[in-house]
């Protein structure tokens, strides 16, 4: 992929995940998340991973932050955009990050792991969706099943809590 | 009192509801290809054909001044329809005939004669209050124009609707 | 001039010459033929005063919404209420860049990005486009705006279910998520809804017609209710909510959202032909490397199957009433939810127990 791009859906990347942090109104910042989203799936793609990138998308985007909107929406956060700056706090939190983002690079910096170029891939053009559906079903097939259960679980304890709630 | 309206049961059939969708689609597609096959009978293209020749007698159109065969306003300016005209569309200005004239005996002639057609109803009662039969309900329908001023009628647009009269009132001729 | 440079001009050939001057066209014809085939129906005649049987009227509307003042209310979220109409128009759009709308011209395949995971692509933009219009309902700042953004919100994602899990038969048939592929497998097999045509006396077609029958039946009418079609146009119900999202919208920002409603009906029927119809295939048609000329006859066959399912859309607007909010909600997630899972299972039998 040209580098262009990379860095334009990079920074794309950064700027709205930063905008979901700064932005006072709680709808603003879900939309830059989508955005944010967008900008991953982006990359995604530019390593040919589309089944990834398009997930990303799909899941996201299109069905996560939809019910996040909605909910903001119903609940109509007006006072969050009233509330005044906390500076303390705003100055206290921006330099953890900021420390936090220093060490992160730091550790990398020094291990000579970050330094190795990864050879390309074998073919550019694989059948990503079936390779991902083969190693799923196949060498990871235990995890998955019990992800699927502990996800069902949730989902009934949900139920249940959101019916007690309306007795 | 409260009336309980006991609701149908439906037999599973019924209650698919695809039975009841399909003869619905099929009864908007007979109507669509009777359309389209032109055998429905459809509402005249207005401005190309028009209902003029089936009028019938009594139609109300547009009130109009009419002259006798002498060529003169049979109006007299007794401005009893624009007292009776329900919105007042009429206004009427009197004048003097002068005594030299023909018709001095008639004394008084509408000097201007307005009918607001956007406030006419078209009611037909100018007509049945003249007691000179000098106005007179015309067939015009399309009456229209871009502006308020347009939709006034004033004397020489009702003359040229109403055109000349024959017979009914002739007292004038021979009251010299 | 190298391969770089060359790809990008026919992509942009073809992406100016698909969407501008044939889906935007067709757009606007798709609004004329909505008000002719719906004069019909009910015993009118419709539009028949610009031109000839009033076949200009969509430039007449053109002019129309580009002439009316554009009004922006004083209590609405301005950056977003201008965003909202944007939203709307482009996933319609977009969803197109992945389907073939022809087979070859000039040894040129006939569709703008081939990648492999086409349908995953167009369930991901089409899942984009509740954006437009719930972002419109919320920054218009009223009251029915608001309740049908989120109706239509609501709706999109319950409805967004059914439609995955309905093609999902289709690609265990087929085992890839390619479209090209897809209407590769049907000229050869068989359209999807005539699992059987390529090949009469094997059973394993007929039984397949079953599963693809409730697929298609599924698929068509979750599109139904994705693009907002009545009966299931409730976001815009204008019995109860005036114009649902789009009340606070005039002039060019209406005819956006107007248009993309449309748009979305065309790649909604483009993604119907590709998955179930056959594509740009007609039976005794050869495909594009035969001739320029049945490259062009290929692309005529896809938008005309388009403009046939385009007129059920109508047909169908202009038969049944809308329904119960409740009930739209009900059909969805306790009919058609299950009836697709049943049916993923029995199409995963079938092609098993007959080894497709
Ligand atoms: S028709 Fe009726 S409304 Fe019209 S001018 Fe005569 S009296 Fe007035
Ligand atoms: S009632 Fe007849 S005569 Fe009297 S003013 Fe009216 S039109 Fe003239």
């Amino acid at each position: 992929m040209p580098s262009f791009l990379f860095w334009l859906f990079a920074i794309v990347m950064l700027v709205f995940g930063a905008l979901v942090v700064i932005n006072r109104n709680p709808i603003a910042s879900a939309l830059s998340l989508v955005v944010c989203f967008l900008g991953l799936s982006a990359l995604f793609m530019a390593l040919d991973a589309f089944f990834i990138g398009i997930i990303q998308v799909l899941v996201y985007a299109g069905a996560v932050m939809v019910l996040f909107l909605f909910i903001i929406m119903l609940l109509d956060l007006r006072a969050e955009e009233r509330r005044k700056m906390n500076w303390f706090a705003f100055v206290g939190g921006f330099l953890v990050a900021l420390s936090l983002l220093v060490q992160i690079l730091a550790v990398i910096g020094s291990t000579r792991m970050a330094k190795q170029t990864f050879p390309p891939l074998a073919s550019p053009h694989a059948d990503d969706v079936r390779n991902v559906g083969l190693v799923l079903f196949g060498n990871y097939n235990l995890p998955f099943q019990v992800i699927a259960v502990l996800i069902l679980v949730a989902t009934i304890g949900v139920i249940v809590l959101s019916k007690r709630q309306l007795r | 009192m409260a009336i309980t309206v006991p609701r149908p049961k439906l037999t599973w059939f019924e209650r698919l509801y695809l039975p009841a969708i399909v003869a619905g689609m099929a009864i908007t597609l007979q109507h669509f290809k009777n359309m389209l096959l032109g055998r429905t009978k459809v509402t005249m293209q207005y401005p190309e054909q028009k209902w003029d020749a089936q009028l019938p007698e009594h139609y109300r159109g547009a009130p109009a001044l009419v002259k006798d065969e002498a060529g003169r306003i049979r109006c007299v300016a007794c401005q009893l329809c624009e007292f009776i005209c329900p919105p007042r569309a009429i206004k009427i200005e009197p004048g003097e005939i002068p005594v030299k004239d023909r018709f001095s005996k008639v004394e008084k002639y509408p000097r201007e004669f307005d009918i607001d057609m956007i406030r006419c109803i078209f009611c037909g009662m100018c007509e049945e209050v003249c007691p000179e039969q000098a106005i007179f309900l015309r067939k015009d329908y399309a009456i229209t124009g871009l502006t308020r001023a347009e939709m006034v009628h004033n004397k020489e647009k009702l003359l040229e609707i109403g055109g000349i009269m024959h017979g009914v009132v002739l007292k004038w001729n021979e009251k010299k | 001039m190298n391969p770089t440079t060359s790809f990008v001009i026919i992509s942009l050939l073809k992406i100016v010459g698909i969407v501008f001057l044939v889906i935007l066209p067709m757009v606007s014809y798709a609004v004329y033929a909505e008000r002719k085939v719906s004069a019909l129906i009910q015993d009118r005649l419709g539009p028949n005063r610009v031109g000839p049987a009033g076949l200009f009227q969509p430039i007449a509307d053109a002019m129309k919404f580009l002439l009316k003042e554009d009004f922006t209310p004083a209590h609405v979220n301005k950056f977003y209420y201008w965003l909202a109409p944007c939203l709307a128009m482009v996933p319609a759009i977009t969803t197109i860049a992945v389907v073939p709308f022809g087979s070859t011209l000039f040894g040129v395949p006939m569709v703008i990005a081939d990648i492999n995971v086409g349908v995953l692509f167009v369930f991901a933009i089409a899942s984009l486009g509740v954006y437009g219009i719930v972002i419109a309902g919320w920054a218009s700042n009223s009251k029915y705006p608001f309740l049908g953004g989120v109706r239509s919100g609501s709706q999109m994602i319950s409805y967004e279910l059914s439609l995955g899990l309905a093609v999902v038969p289709i690609f265990l048939l087929i085992g890839n998520l390619r479209l090209t592929e897809v209407v590769r497998y049907q000229i050869d097999h068989g359209w999807m809804v005539f699992p059987f045509a390529g090949d009469w006396k094997n059973p394993a077609g007929w039984l397949l017609a079953v599963p693809m029958w409730i697929s298609f039946a599924v698929f068509a009418i979750a599109v139904f209710a994705e693009t907002n079609r009545l009966p299931f146009d409730l976001p815009e119900a204008e019995t109860e909510l005036v114009g649902g999202y789009h009340t606070e919208y005039s002039s060019m920002k209406f005819a956006l959202f107007f248009l993309g409603e449309y748009a979305a009906m065309i790649t909604g029927s483009a993604i119907i032909v590709t998955l179930f119809l056959g594509g740009w295939h007609f039976p005794g048609v050869p495909d594009g490397s035969h001739g320029w000329i049945f490259g062009l006859i290929n692309i005529f066959v896809f938008f005309a199957k388009i403009a046939a399912l385009l007129f059920i859309f109508i047909w169908v607007r202009f038969t049944l009433p809308r329904f119960r909010y409740d009930q739209l909600m009900r059909l969805g997630w306790v009919f058609f939810f299950e009836i697709a899972l049943v049916n993923i299972f029995l199409a995963a039998a079938i092609i098993t127990f007959f080894d497709r």
